[in-house]
């Protein structure tokens, strides 16, 4: 997940011109079972191992909802500030291979959630959110032959349908988007929120968190909307990136040449690098919604959704106030983005412990959002602890940021505390006596040097430390040497 | 030709099992003697399961050998409709594009009559997917009438109907979304049940029309029909329209008379149906009088609708149920160059006349564009229809009618003219729109010499009323003096 | 409507589904004409809410039971032609 960029290029487009911008995010909820089945909601399984009467639509199959589903789903629409209300399933009716009824149950008329909103944490925009609502996931085809596993020219394709049911909620923003830099903000916060919420595991290079999203064009002033096309395929934020920004200047140099942009779904091509026509609106597919007569409709009572607001961890929004409590000020700049980064990375308990334990507040939020946010898949290798240890090893003194950097990122690799790590690589610092024995080595065989460096040119002093480094085979502090040759000079 | 067991009741050969009398193996033989020698005439079942059946009749004797309760049903022959899944036999709803399909499960209703002790003998024929009346629509050809050869045994679940009134089994399973338990009833003569909509669990039921299908049972006997309810009857955490009613005590107050009961005869479903069946409501009317029931006329006005809108909101349902026969997963493939041509083929090649009509009729209903003005539409008649029963339950503890409008028709009569097949399910429709329980009780013969029956009808969970009105109708109705084919 | 369900009618058929269903559509007419602006729709003869089940695993059909139903299969999938286009 890439560090959200400040908005500031964000406003940056065609001049004259503006994106419009509504973004459709489904995210697989953290259950254990299937939507409506007790098959499990795991990932990476053999094919079609996991599969019962229910989410294979056999014949005769009745689906029962998930009762985790649900309060997930209202865990959602409560962070997303929604109305959570009385709702009823509908199925989607459309002939696909890998949807085992040839209808997908999906909320459509009355969704679970409705009407909420979402602050993007760097521009304080407020994004409406349109609904979040309940559908199950489909199968997944393979396709062989022909075309290298891509659809077209393929010559048959095989069906799993282990992901059949597995419970998704589709977030649904209102058109409030204006860039391509707010789209992925928007994203990454709200990752950020159904990670914190325990709704989802918001991994998106799983496909447990997928994008589409809904692009037009207007001129810069204009209040009317522009025709959208909507983008399918986005698996990743560098992908939505990418495939707003192409689709926007399509459109643009559309009607800049006279032409009309017409409504469409597309392709995002990762490889090429544009999106490509699927199909249009005069061609839409008639789904034929209708109540789901196998199921009866879902009212949370208020009781119900009181308990589930009491489970619901802390939100981004908050984590970032307390965060930000932290430090004596921040305006803006690189601590708001460290913090919106640590915040993101669910990394700011990490912070918040080590500064609590004595750690610098910078340092601890340096440490977090450079060495362990880049090695963010080793995390679970990495105590609070052990983590608040290093940082205050480094406050102290007792490592030097270099070295606190390649103990930490050993830490994460290995899993050992900082005092293990920083004894095997030879870490420990050096005493002062010797570290002063060092010093005056180095006077005496660089006499020249020293007397530039007496005269003051104190840009040598780079130059002592540096041998003074070779000496100790890098274990002394650079900020102790410095302060030996300024006393040695006086 | 009449061996010991054929022709009693399912109480009757429980009883005689679980005192020794008879093995429930002998039964079974017996049952399946006759079902070998006769159904290739009437062509009531699909498939005859013999070795599972011989296997589960020796399971209840050992289970008796043991001293074990082998169950309320020790024994007794069962059929099921073909709608019902039954893992590793066969299950095909009478369609092509099932042909050998062998589920991987079992149906609730069915793993519940196997608890009770109960002996499955086979799988009944139907119109196929259950949609029709007559079970001429069966892509297995129709299955006769047990009077009349030449005549058809109703539909849907003629199979069913046909295969207890010819002694085959005492009792059966079918299932109802239009009147297809109740119709073939009353066209064979014998009793059938529509319980409340959630009664019984539809987990195993093949859909038709989800929200009006429910399974129900079919005996010779009112008392054998509710001794079968109680043990299909049950609230099932597998399907979410399952009520938790708990198992209604039927058999307890059965016998208890109509005394003070308040009966309305609908005057919308008298009207124009044949003047025997007609006259049979009367007599029946006024045999419950005599025994002390209120009886009186009254006007339920929406139920003249019910065809209309059950008409668009079950083929909607059907059309969207039946999206899965697509020759991916199971059942018939016919390949083509691509998916989707392998879709049109397989199910083009797969499906039926009248299923294929109901599709597009409820693919239509459910179009955009139409959807307001035709399934939209019916599901507010829907309401009214409900509204009116209750206006009438205000007044009245059950309601009479005619289950059908005639008496069993010849075969093809009907065939050419799907309108007027939709017709005869006019008395039994409103009733699963509404969700309510019915039933038909056998009344004498009619025209044709064929069988007559009357229904009775109850507001939700209103089964302990509706079985001793039934129970009451049955002792004061005339026997059928009438041979079976077979006789 | 035939396209929409994935059937193929000839002249013959289409010419007899048509009027067929005309005759059904106009019967239906007898409905069209009520007044139900004060009804709202029942999709369901029931009024439960909220019929929900633990999150509970319950264990999974065997694979090859499931497949030696199925048309075709490949390598513990089914197997399908070659499919023309994304879903919908």
């Amino acid at each position: 997940m890439a560090i959200p960029m400040s908005s500031e290029a964000a406003k940056e487009f065609i001049p004259g011109w503006e994106m419009v911008i509504g973004l459709e995010v489904h995210c697989e909820l953290k259950t254990r079972t299937k939507l409506f089945c007790g098959c499990t909601n795991s990932f990476g399984q053999e094919p079609n191992t996991n599969i019962c009467p229910v989410c294979l639509g056999l014949p005769g199959s009745l689906p029962v909802i998930n009762e985790n589903a649900v309060e997930l789903a209202v865990r959602i629409g409560l962070s997303l500030n929604c109305k959570v209300d009385e709702s009823i399933f509908h199925r989607k009716n459309y002939f696909y291979p890998d949807m085992p009824k040839d209808y997908q149950v999906s909320q459509y008329e009355r969704a679970i959630n409705e009407n909420g909103y979402l602050e993007l944490p760097l521009s304080k925009k407020m994004v409406r959110i349109e609904r979040a609502h309940i559908e199950e996931d489909t199968g997944k085809s393979t396709h062989v032959g022909g075309g290298g596993g891509r659809i077209h020219g393929a010559d048959y394709s095989l069906v799993d349908y282990n992901r059949a049911g597995i419970p998704l909620v589709e977030i649904v923003s209102a058109p409030d988007l204006r860039s391509a830099d707010e789209a992925r903000e928007y994203v990454s916060e709200l990752r950020a929120i159904l990670v914190a919420s325990g709704a989802s595991d918001g991994k998106m290079e799983e496909g447990s968190l997928r994008v589409d999203a809904n692009v037009s064009v207007r001129r810069q002033g204009s209040r009317e909307f522009g025709t959208r096309c909507e983008i399918k395929n986005l698996n990743s934020l560098r992908s939505l990136v990418r495939a707003i920004g192409y689709e926007a200047q399509r459109q643009v140099e559309l009607i800049s040449s006279g032409e009309r942009v017409i409504q469409q779904t597309r392709h995002w091509n990762e490889d090429q690098g544009v999106t490509t026509a699927m199909r249009s609106k005069e061609e839409a597919y008639d789904y034929r919604y209708f109540p789901e007569p196998d199921l009866v409709p879902l009212s949370p009572s208020g009781e119900w959704i009181a308990e589930i607001q009491g489970r619901i961890g802390l939100l981004p929004a908050v984590r970032r106030e307390r965060m930000a409590s932290l430090f004596d000020s921040v305006s803006k700049g690189s601590t708001l983005d460290q913090i919106v980064t640590a915040v993101g990375l669910g990394l700011d308990d990490l912070v918040v412990a080590a500064v609590e334990s004595g750690a610098d507040p910078k340092l601890a939020l340096a440490r977090a959002t450079n060495e362990v946010a880049s090695d963010v898949g080793n995390l679970a290798n990495l105590t609070v602890a052990n983590f608040c240890e290093l940082v205050i090893m480094e406050s102290e003194g007792k490592l030097s940021a270099t070295q606190a950097k390649t103990v930490l990122s050993k830490m994460l690799e290995s899993g050992s505390g900082p005092q293990k790590v920083v004894k095997s690589l030879g870490f420990e610092a050096l005493d002062a006596s010797v570290l002063e024995g060092l010093v005056d080595q180095v006077i005496s065989s660089s006499p020249k040097e020293w007397e530039r460096f007496s005269m003051g040119e104190d840009q040598l002093s780079g130059f002592f430390i540096g041998q003074v480094m070779k000496l100790s085979k890098g274990k002394a502090d650079g900020k102790v040497v410095t302060s030996i040759l300024r006393s040695r000079r006086a | 030709m009449m061996s010991s067991t054929v022709g009693l009741g399912a109480a009757e050969i429980a009883e005689l099992v679980r005192s020794k009398q008879i093995s429930a193996q002998e039964v079974t033989e017996e049952h399946l003697a006759l079902v070998r020698l006769q159904d290739p005439v009437l062509n009531s079942f699909l498939q005859i399961t013999d070795d599972a059946a011989i296997a589960s009749a020796k399971a209840v004797d050992a289970k008796i050998a043991k001293g074990e309760d082998p169950g309320e049903l020790a024994g007794v022959p069962v059929a099921l409709k073909d709608n019902l899944v039954t893992r590793g036999l066969a299950t095909t709803c009478a369609s092509q594009i099932l042909k050998g399909w062998k589920p991987p499960y079992t149906a609730t209703v069915v793993e519940k009559i196997s608890f009770a002790g109960g002996v499955v003998l086979g799988k009944t024929n139907l119109d196929e997917f259950a949609m029709g009346s007559s079970t001429e629509n069966s892509s297995f050809g129709p299955t006769r009438n047990p009077y009349d050869l030449n005549r058809v045994p109703g539909g849907s679940s003629g199979g069913s109907a046909a295969a207890v009134a010819a002694r085959f089994a005492p009792l059966a399973l079918g299932s109802d979304t239009g009147g297809s338990i109740r119709q073939p009833a009353a066209l064979c003569g014998i009793v059938g049940v529509k319980p409340t909509y959630g009664m019984v669990s539809r987990y195993g039921l093949i859909a038709f029309a989800s929200s009006l299908d429910q399974i129900g049972p079919f005996a010779r006997s009112v008392k054998d029909a509710a001794l079968m309810l109680q043990v299909i009857a049950g609230h099932d955490p597998r399907d979410s329209t399952s009520l938790e009613s708990g198992v209604p005590d039927l058999l307890s107050d059965i016998d208890r008379g109509v005394e003070g009961l308040r009966i309305g005869i609908i005057e919308e479903l008298i009207d124009g149906v044949a003047p025997m069946v007609g006259t049979a409501i009367t007599e029946a009317a006024s045999s419950l009088s005599a025994q002390g029931a209120k009886v009186e006329h009254i006007s339920v006005p929406a139920v003249r609708y019910g065809l209309s809108a059950y008409y668009l909101i079950a083929p909607a349902e059907a059309s969207s149920n039946l999206a899965r026969y697509d020759g991916v997963r199971y059942g018939l493939r016919v390949a083509g160059q691509d998916m989707n041509e392998t879709y049109i083929s397989s199910r083009t090649k797969g499906f039926g006349p009248e299923v294929k009509r109901r599709i597009m009729l409820g693919t239509f209903a459910l179009s955009s564009g139409y959807y307001d003005a035709y399934y939209g539409k019916a599901q507010k008649v829907r309401t009214m229809i409900i509204n009116s029963f209750q206006k009438a339950y205000e007044r009245f503890d059950v309601l009479l009618s005619p289950t059908a409008p005639t008496t069993a028709f010849e075969l093809g009569a009907k065939a050419a003219d799907p309108l007027s097949m939709y017709l005869s399910d006019v008395c039994t429709i409103p009733t699963n729109l509404a969700g309510h329980p019915a039933m038909s009780v056998p009344y004498g013969l009619g025209e044709n010499e064929m069988p007559i029956g009357v229904q009775i009808l109850a507001p939700a969970l209103g089964e302990v009323n509706m079985f001793r009105v039934a129970r009451a109708v049955e002792k004061g109705s005339p026997l059928i003096p009438r041979k079976l084919f077979w006789e | 409507m035939a396209n929409l369900a994935k059937l193929s009618l000839s002249e013959e058929e289409e010419l007899m589904y048509t009027g067929q269903l005309a005759a059904i559509l106009d019967h239906a007419r007898d409905i069209m004409a009520l007044d139900t602006a004060d009804l709202l729709p029942t999709a369901h003869p029931l009024e439960l809410r909220n019929v929900l089940r633990r999150d509970v695993e319950a264990p999974s059909l065997d694979r090859d039971e499931v497949l030696s139903q199925a048309p075709a299969a490949e390598g513990g999938r089914f197997m399908v032609p070659r499919i023309l286009g994304e879903a919908p």
